[in-house]
Formats: C-alpha cells, structure tokens, sequence
C-alpha cells in the first residue's frame, strides 16, 4: 500500500542556497530524520559544486534539537570542514540551547553566532542593514 | 423540635447557643472593645459591633448543630472568612501570632463572664457544663484562627518568593549587542534557573554578541552554583553569544579551586569593569586600543 | 479539577515520521497543562530521544501519553513500551556515553536529565518500558 513518502506536509528535502561564496540552509519546522539525513548528503555535494568556503545553517525556527539533529549538525559541520568549508551555526532559541546543554550536549567544534548578519561577517562577508534601511526609507 | 432534650452534653450546647443568642449584644458590645476588633474596626465602632455580631451568630449555630470540637461545622466558614481578614491585618501590624492567639483567646473570657452573670438563672450545675462547652467551642475557634493564619502565611511566602525571583534578576543592556546580569544574594537551583532563562531571552532580545554574568553579589559559589554558571555559559555559546562571569572574589576564586572546578572554558573577570573592558576591546579595534592604552 | 484525558494518548511508533507525531502530541498536552517554554522543549526532547530508542532498539511499539495530576500539581507522562529484546544491564544503559546505535549516547542518560521522574523497568527478552514525568511546579530546585 503506501509507503514512506506518503507524508505530504514536510518537504522533501531542505534545500541549499548558495549565497555567491556561502552556503544557507534555513533549518524549518519539524524535521523528519531522513531529511536531516539527506541535508548531508546535500551541503557536502553543494560545498563540492561550488567551492564555498563558507556554510550558514539557521535553526531559529527550530523549537527542539535532539541527539539526533545535534549529530547530523556536528556531522555536517565535520564532513564540510573535510572539504574545507566552515560552518557557522546560528539562532538558536534559549530553550532548545538549555535543553542540549542539560543533555549533555555543547557542540564544542560547533561555530555559533547570534544573526545570519554575524555569521556572514565571520566569512568577510558584509550582510548590511542599510539595504534594508534604504528600502524603507523609498 | 424534640421535645427535652435528655443528653446532657446536647443540653450543654444548647445552653451555649441559648447564652450567645440571648446575650448576642452584650457579648458584640464586650468584644467591641477588645484589641482585636478595635485595632481592625478604627474607623467607627458600630462597625466593630456588626463584626462581633456576626461572629457571635456563627458561634452560636455551631454550638446548635452541636459540633464544638469540628472545624469543618458549617457555621465555622463565615468566621474564618471573617477571622481571616481581621488576623492577617494584625499579622501585618507586626504581631506575632501567639499575640494574635492571645487576642482570640480574650473574646472567650468575655463570654464567660456573661455565663456566669446567668448562674443564678440557669443553676449551678449546668452552668458548668455550659462553661465546659464554652471553652471547647473557643478552643476550636482558636485553632481555626491559628489554621488560617498559617495558611495566610503560606500564601504570603510563596507570593514573595515569587517575586524575589522575579525581581531580582535584572538584565540591563550595557553597550549595543552587550547585556549584563548583576547578581545579589545566594544563589539556589530555582533561582539559577531563572538567571538562566532571563539572560538568554535578554541575548536574543538585544541580538547581543557579549554577555557579563556578574557575581560580585554572590556571597559563596558551591559546586551546583558553579555548575549552573557553566551551564549558562554553554548555552548561551550555543545560541552564538559569548558569556563572561565578573565579579570573582578572591576567597571564592580560591573556593572554585579548592572544589576542583574546572572554569577554564570560561571566560572570568576580576570585576565588573575589566569584563567590560575585555567586551568592548573585542567588539571594535578602537576600544581594544583605547584599553590598551590605558592599562 | 478537570478530567483532562483520563485514558492515556496512544501514538505508534513504527516509522521515522512516527516521531513527529509524538513530539507534537507531548508539545500539546505540555502546553495545555500550562508548562513554561523551557519545560516544554525539555519533555519534548526527552520523548524524541525515548521514541527514538524505541524504534531503533525496540523494532517499534507505542508512546502513552496522559496528563496526571499529583502533589506538585498538573503532569506531563509519556510511556514508551515495546516488546524488542530489553535491556541487559540498565545501569550502563544509563551511564553518559554509552551508545549502541550510533548516537551521541546522550538519549536515555540525558533524557533522565531533563524530566522530574524517570522510571525504567526492563528484562533481556521482556520489552522495555521507559515512564517520564514532569510536574508544573518546577519552583523548588528547578528541574534537577
């Protein structure tokens, strides 16, 4: 009868942006396990393609991080740093940080940063507020 | 309803109804002069009168349904809401509560007395047994005053731990994308939690970079304390902030070793002020000069 | 007081997407018994580190999920039962780093971190059962 890939909500697969230089991934909702499975699969094939030094991965929509997710991030993280890419992990909510540390769970090799704007200035990569300013002002 | 009663101890509690219904206004007019409805009833004393009343009408249907001794009898209910409200207000005026004790115990001698102003009447022998009642029905009455101050107390305890909690634990944004937590007092599990929570929602709110955990405040760091510390600091690293704990005195820096705690992923400052300067010298490279050239 | 879900929840786990399921319903009812964000991402991380175990380690089963009602107010439970080969040496099982199945070895060990109550009770060839409680009242001593 139906298989697996009957789940209509979750998208396939998370996709990979590639921000001329650095990778983003936005991290979004529940995440079932064989698509934080593919999103290595993914990056390492994204890093490789186009040579970016750099991978952003948001997780500020994310309201639970368990083991699980915790290593398929820490694995992304290494396998990126193989091909010498690194990865900046950024918003982390406080609860889901509280809960991870309480796990046992400090993602030490992990690069952090508060905004995707500080992540990408990690990478000399100037994300500046005053596009957005100049929009609003017009 | 029944005709003679023909159980002694019925007709005691009788006799006390009968008593308190009957000298209702004596006994109202007596305890109206009494510290303790006089210090609650200041603004007029027909005030202070209408409290008695009500109490003595209570008092009297209890010892009607002949349940002296039974705290859950239903003419018990109104004078605890009453007693309540009068008890907590001589709490708050600082009175202990066995002076508050003394104070309920004061409505019973009064009507006493009235019982026996009725000897004559009534005889000697069932005065006595109506005295005994008497004294079973405020001795109950005392134990609810004393049951419902406790709870009161409970109530208040609970209230403002609550609020210390919340109150003492500010954030206070120091500089752009940097927040600091001062921390005054001891420092338990829940409390910890709290700081814990704050300060992260606080590094999320200000999209802060750098935040001071500050101790000066703290009189003694034990292993839980230094190990909430470090959970405050891994989680906000988590969430790409970095956490600095100032304020280290030298007794506790010796007690943190003494422990054996191992801080070293830590970032620590002697004070206040050198976490700060060690913030903004790494937020710009002007700062970093600037302190440079200072020290 | 009120007669929230006197029968517990029962949710499958059988697949991957299970786990959805089960972190969304203990969301629910965490965020009905009036638990704080924190609380709530606690329990739900310890029910997808438990509904995990039970699928990998347990070939499947079932997570009962109920809101109960104590001394320390309104509760959280969520049992995860299975009939797979059980646990031999619950003790180590517990211990920080032990890992079977290729995690971090943080899921039964820290998932006891993060509830009030965890209660365990398994035999080599009797199926597990793994019960975790967390109570409104996290006031004194905060959630140890």
């Amino acid at each position: 009868m139906t298989g697996d890939r009957e789940d209509p909500l979750p998208g396939p697969s998370i996709p990979v942006l590639d921000l001329g230089g650095l990778l983003f991934v936005s991290i979004q909702g529940e995440l079932p396990d064989d698509a934080a499975v593919q999103l290595q699969e993914d990056v390492t094939a994204a890093i490789t393609r186009t040579g970016s030094r750099g991978l952003i991965i948001d997780i500020s929509s994310l309201d639970m991080v368990d083991s699980f997710l915790a290593r398929v991030l820490a694995e992304v993280a290494a396998s990126s740093r193989l091909l010498a890419a690194r990865t900046v992990l950024v918003g982390m909510r406080p609860a889901v940080a509280i809960t991870l540390v309480e796990l046992g769970l400090t993602l030490p090799g992990m690069a952090t940063a508060r905004t995707v704007t500080d992540a990408a200035a990690t990478f000399g990569v100037t994300i500046s507020d005053t596009v957005r300013e100049e929009r609003n002002a017009t | 309803m029944t005709d003679g009663p023909s159980d002694p101890a019925r007709a005691g509690t009788e006799a006390v109804a009968g008593l308190l219904r009957r000298r209702g206004e004596q006994v109202a007019q007596r305890w109206a002069d009494l510290p303790l409805f006089q210090a609650v009833f200041t603004v007029t004393r027909d005030e202070a009168v209408e409290a008695c009343h009500a109490v003595v009408d209570s008092l009297a249907s209890v010892a009607e349904s002949g349940r002296l001794e039974d705290l859950e009898a239903p003419g018990f209910q109104p004078i605890r809401q009453q007693l309540a409200a009068m008890t907590s207000s001589r709490a708050r005026s600082g009175l202990s509560m066995s002076q508050v004790d003394r104070e309920v115990g004061a409505l019973r001698d009064a009507a006493l007395d009235l019982l026996e102003a009725e000897t004559d009447e009534l005889g000697v022998e069932d005065t006595c047994e109506a005295r005994i009642h008497l004294v079973t029905l405020f001795a109950t009455l005392r134990v609810a005053v004393i049951e419902t101050m406790l709870q009161e107390n409970q109530e208040i305890i609970l209230r403002q731990r609550q609020q210390l909690l919340e109150m003492a634990t500010p954030v206070i944004k120091l500089w752009d994308r940097l927040v600091a937590v001062p921390l005054i007092g001891m420092l338990d599990s829940a409390r910890s939690q709290i700081v814990m929570e704050n300060l992260l929602e606080a590094i999320v709110e200000h999209k802060a970079t750098i935040a001071i955990l500050d101790i000066t405040g703290v009189p003694t760091v034990d292993s839980l304390v230094a190990q909430h510390l470090m959970k405050t600091v891994a989680s906000a690293r988590l969430m790409g902030a970095e956490c600095v704990i100032s304020g280290i005195r030298p007794a506790i820096a010796q007690t943190i070793v003494q422990l054996g705690l191992d801080l070293s992923t830590v970032t620590t400052r002697a004070t206040l002020a050198d976490a700060l300067q060690w913030a903004l010298g790494r937020d710009d490279g002007r700062g970093q000069q600037a302190v440079r050239g200072q020290s | 007081m009120s007669q929230t879900s006197a029968e517990p929840m029962r949710v499958p786990i059988r697949k991957d997407t299970d786990l959805t399921a089960v972190r969304q319903q203990v969301r629910a009812l965490a965020q009905r018994v009036g638990f704080g964000l924190v609380q709530q991402t606690k329990l739900v991380t310890a029910a997808s580190e438990l509904a995990r175990n039970t699928l990998l380690h347990g070939g499947g089963g079932a997570a009962h999920i109920s809101v109960v009602h104590g001394e320390r107010g309104r509760g959280v439970s969520v049992s995860f039962v299975d009939s797979g080969p059980g646990i031999p040496d619950v003790d180590l099982a517990l211990s920080d780093g032990y890992s079977t199945a290729g995690g971090l070895g943080m899921g039964l060990s820290g998932s006891r971190r993060l509830v009030h109550e965890f209660d365990i009770g398994s035999g080599p060839g009797g199926g597990t059962r793994v019960t975790i409680t967390s109570w409104t009242d996290s006031l004194p001593g905060g959630i140890r």
